[in-house]
């Protein structure tokens, strides 16, 4: 049985009917790990010795949740009690968090096995994983190329089938935009739906946690363990979880899916619009009616974004002082070379360059021209959205402009590295939900994966995700595996 | 190319970044490059737009006026760089 190629939903299955045992499952995924884990490089921390103790004490017990015995990966982002969490910044390194994040305390409370921390941008900050100061990720699909970022290790890992799922978290595309790029799913929910307590902050008003998957069905049964109010993080939403495994099988017949003619610009791969365009024909075959909208504000979004992002970011990160936790340079002669020094010695220059960024529009004389005008930006994109939801039930866009591109490509142009979340960016300023299905491949380069967003409104998360399993249903590409042996 | 729309010298340092000179030439190029981009935002007119902070504000969010636990000390000071009779350490600030 080659149990790493399971899905969640049915391993969580295969062991409430004790088909499988915990212990053979995370085994299954060691042994996977040590043959792949060297040309992907998906994980910075597996704690085979936890995780095997962990699903022991699982086979041992009765069912505790839905996800019983059954190894989820996190990435590196979250805090775990007793466990390194590094944001793959060497500025964390050596850090052990004090405390759970409330995504792994609802994990743990469904029973899930914590199997490992994935590779990321440092602190989130980039679209290819390049980012991380400890290692590249290579994408599964051709190693030479990037496996899209932040998430990149979740969905390299998910792709690989290095774990049977991983949590990851979106900022401005973080999780749908790997996904796409890895062939896997990928949903960033609503802002608020997921608590952030125990996410270390890159832009609060922007983040959300959410699953990479296989499949869409393990998408809904992920989120439905993750969501809620949490007493910990003020901004989650009180509006109670709907079951989503019940909506799931409910089709697409009389929806209505809306394709924005901004989302099909010049410089997108052909290929890529051609595939978008036949899934947005199979959901009409099954039933649903295509209308065109517009989002008018779309080609403002990244600039918007980069603004908003990197104004949070520089006060989230002002934390990283050197005094109370992680990295302090040796010898400072007073507590500014202290700071200047720790900070300039612990952070990558990605996040160096994100500071001054976002230090420089909060700054006097450049507040009201850049930061405010940016937030009102961001109103025009939020109502751009209202304004379309009145027409249509959800939207189809491509999550990603082209395929995965190589390592070492857009490295030393960090505004060609901002443009390839064009597509995903726009969701997190207005705060709504999407959600990226595999759709197909483009050939041209070899065969990469490609996504399909399906955007919804504020809490559309079953509607986004009933289209998705629709659409996955009648398709093949989930099924389809790297040629990695 | 106009002339520089940021001094990154002195933003960094406002940031409490001590740059390179390398550092510094390469994100004063490159950080001009992405304002220059991020200025067709003033092509919009935004008269009379109210700004957005949060997409999702929820306002006046309190929790039942109990007391409880905190981190321990011991635990808090776990990562320190550098402790010293339950305090963090840092290099003296005032004379």
């Amino acid at each position: 049985m080659s149990l790493h190629t399971w899905s969640l939903f049915q391993a969580a299955e295969a062991i409430r009917r004790k088909e499988v045992s915990s212990t053979d499952l995370v085994k299954a995924l060691l042994a996977r790990m040590e043959k792949v884990e060297p040309r992907v490089q998906a994980f910075l921390h597996i704690n085979a010795e936890n995780a095997l103790e962990q699903a022991r004490l699982c086979d041992a017990g009765s069912a505790k949740g839905l996800l019983h015995g059954v190894p989820v990966a996190l990435k590196d982002i979250l805090n775990v009690k007793g466990q390194p969490c590094t944001c793959a910044s060497k500025i964390l390194k050596g850090y052990i968090a004090p405390y759970d994040a409330t995504t792994v305390v609802r994990l743990r409370e469904a029973g899930a096995v914590l199997l490992g921390r994935t590779n990321m941008d440092e602190f989130a900050m980039g679209s290819s994983t390049e980012n991380s100061a400890y290692q590249k990720t290579h994408n599964p699909w051709d190693l030479e190329r990037i496996p899209g970022g932040s998430s990149g290790g979740s969905a390299a890992a998910v792709a690989a089938d290095e774990c049977l799922a991983a949590l990851g978290t979106d900022t401005g595309g973080s999780i749908r935009q790997p996904a796409a790029l890895c062939g896997c799913v990928g949903l960033k929910p609503t802002y608020g739906r997921v608590s952030r307590f125990g996410l270390v902050a890159f832009a609060s008003s922007l983040d959300q946690i959410g699953p990479l998957t296989k499949n869409v069905r393990d998408a809904a049964l992920l989120l439905g363990v993750l969501a809620g109010k949490d007493p910990l993080d003020s901004t989650t939403l009180p509006d109670a979880v709907p079951d989503y495994m019940n909506t799931l099988e409910q089709g697409v017949k009389g929806l209505r899916l809306g394709l924005p003619r901004e989302y099909f610009v010049d410089g997108m791969d052909p290929e890529v619009e051609k595939l978008i365009r036949a899934a947005a024909g199979e959901l009409q075959k099954q039933g649903a009616e295509i209308v065109k909208i517009s989002l008018p504000h779309t080609p403002h979004a990244v600039a918007a974004y980069y603004v908003i992002a990197t104004a949070e970011a520089s006060a989230n990160l002002a934390r990283f002082d050197g005094v109370r936790y992680g990295y302090r340079a040796n010898d400072p002669v007073d507590l500014l070379d202290m700071y200047g020094r720790t900070r300039a010695e612990g952070f990558g220059a990605e996040v160096k360059r994100r500071i001054v960024l976002g230090t420089y529009v909060l700054s006097s004389g450049y507040h009201d021209a850049c930061y405010l005008r940016a937030q009102k930006v961001r109103t025009l994109i939020r109502h751009d959205f209202e304004q379309a939801f009145q027409k249509c039930d959800a939207i189809l866009t491509p999550t990603s402009p082209t395929p995965a591109f190589k390592i070492g490509e857009k490295t030393e142009d960090p505004l060609q590295m901002y443009l390839a979340d064009i597509f995903t960016i726009a969701v997190n300023l207005a705060g709504i939900c999407g959600i990226s299905v595999p759709c197909g491949f483009v050939k041209n380069v070899g065969k990469l994966p490609v996504g399909l967003q399906i955007l919804g409104p504020s809490l559309g998360e079953e509607t986004i995700l009933r289209i998705a399993r629709a659409y996955e249903q009648a398709t093949p590409w989930h099924k389809e595996k790297p040629g990695l042996l | 190319m106009k002339q520089s729309i940021i001094d990154v010298t002195y933003v960094a340092q406002l940031a409490r970044l001590k740059l390179t000179a390398d550092e510094t030439a390469r994100f004063q190029s490159q950080l001009n490059q992405v304002l220059a981009y991020v200025e067709e935002l003033r092509k919009l007119n935004v008269d009379g737009i109210e700004p957005t902070a949060h997409a999702a504000p929820q306002t006046n969010v309190f929790r039942s006026d109990h007391e409880q636990s905190s981190l321990p000390v011991e635990q808090a000071l776990h990562n320190a760089p550098r402790k010293q009779n339950d305090l963090f350490m840092v290099p003296k600030v005032v004379e």
